[in-house]
């Protein structure tokens, strides 16, 4: 869309955290033969067009993750 | 004295809890889209899954208009209870401390859970002694409280932790077996058990009528007579 870019944000659980849904992911894996995996955190992604990318990171602080629970990323993918 | 219980598009349980407030006061259904609480002298945030809980349970809510006026009303030192996902509600909007997280075990929990009174000194709990054991039922996905460790720490020391689960008995791996915490003036209550669906002995328990009792008395004491 002309004007717009494409921003993607990658919600996870705050380090420290406990993550049951990556603990529980990481304990499929081995079981379908991928041994050593580690770390296994299970997030969320938000993929939105917005006019510029200025503002993302207070849409991230108010609403788009809960700061006491959640990292963010912001990805701008295209432009 | 007055209830208003708040429903949102997504709310269940929000006609067990206006009924339960009738038992103990009057009691009205205000509809998220109000923006004025028509004179209620106690606001109840029901469980349910308000606006679909999209993105994170009780994420939308707080922005609908009806939220607008029960943070002004909470401010202005009124008795606001959220249960469940009303729990959620408030934490999301700033009015308590904390958040809520996935169950540990990650499923769906739905029993009868003891609960300790371990502050009886709030508009919550004053129909309870310390100690005593309320019997309620636990329904819920994200029910795991958390705060960081000193906010917990300043939580337990300044009485703000209503409820805890009885030992052995938490059923979502919250925090220091919290079930229910208050703001710092204790005006602001949010629990993830269910006080509205114990209020009759036919469903195995009444306890739940104490959170209702003790708001009543907490709002008439403050009423001349």
């Amino acid at each position: 869309m002309r004007g717009f870019l494409k921003a993607r944000v990658l919600i996870r659980p705050k380090e420290g955290i406990l993550d049951p849904q990556g603990q529980t992911v990481e304990r499929a894996l081995p079981a379908l033969g991928f041994k050593g995996v580690k770390d296994v955190r299970v997030g969320r992604m938000v993929e939105l067009d917005v006019p510029d990318s200025s503002r993302i990171g207070e849409m991230c602080e108010k609403l788009l993750a809960n700061p006491l629970i959640e990292d963010y990323e912001i990805l701008v993918v295209e432009k | 004295m007055k209830f208003g219980v708040i429903r949102f598009p997504g709310s269940c349980d929000e006609v067990d809890a206006f009924q339960a407030c009738e038992r103990f006061a009057d009691a009205e259904l205000l509809w998220h889209g109000d923006r004025d609480l028509r004179g209620a002298d106690a606001i109840v945030i029901p469980g349910g899954f308000s606006y679909g809980d999209y993105l994170r349970a009780g994420a939308i809510a707080r922005f609908s208009p009806v939220m607008e006026a029960v943070r002004e009303f909470a401010l202005g030192g009124g008795p606001v209870l959220g249960i469940c996902n009303g729990f959620q509600v408030l934490c999301e909007a700033g009015l308590l401390p904390g958040a809520l997280l996935p169950n540990v075990g990650l499923k769906f929990v739905c029993r009868q859970v003891e609960l300790v009174v371990e502050n009886p000194n709030t508009p919550f709990t004053r129909a309870s002694d310390e100690g005593e054991i309320l019997s309620i039922p636990v329904k819920h996905t994200t029910g795991r409280y958390y705060a960081p460790e000193a906010a917990l720490d300043e939580l337990d020391a300044d009485g703000h932790v209503l409820l805890r689960y009885a030992e052995g008995q938490n059923p979502n791996g919250s925090a220091r077996d919290i079930a229910g915490v208050a703001n710092s003036q204790k005006n602001v209550f949010g629990l993830m058990p269910h006080p509205e669906h114990a209020v009759d002995e036919l469903t195995g328990s009444a306890d739940g009528g104490q959170l209702f009792k003790s708001l009543v008395s907490h709002v008439g004491a403050l009423t001349p007579a």
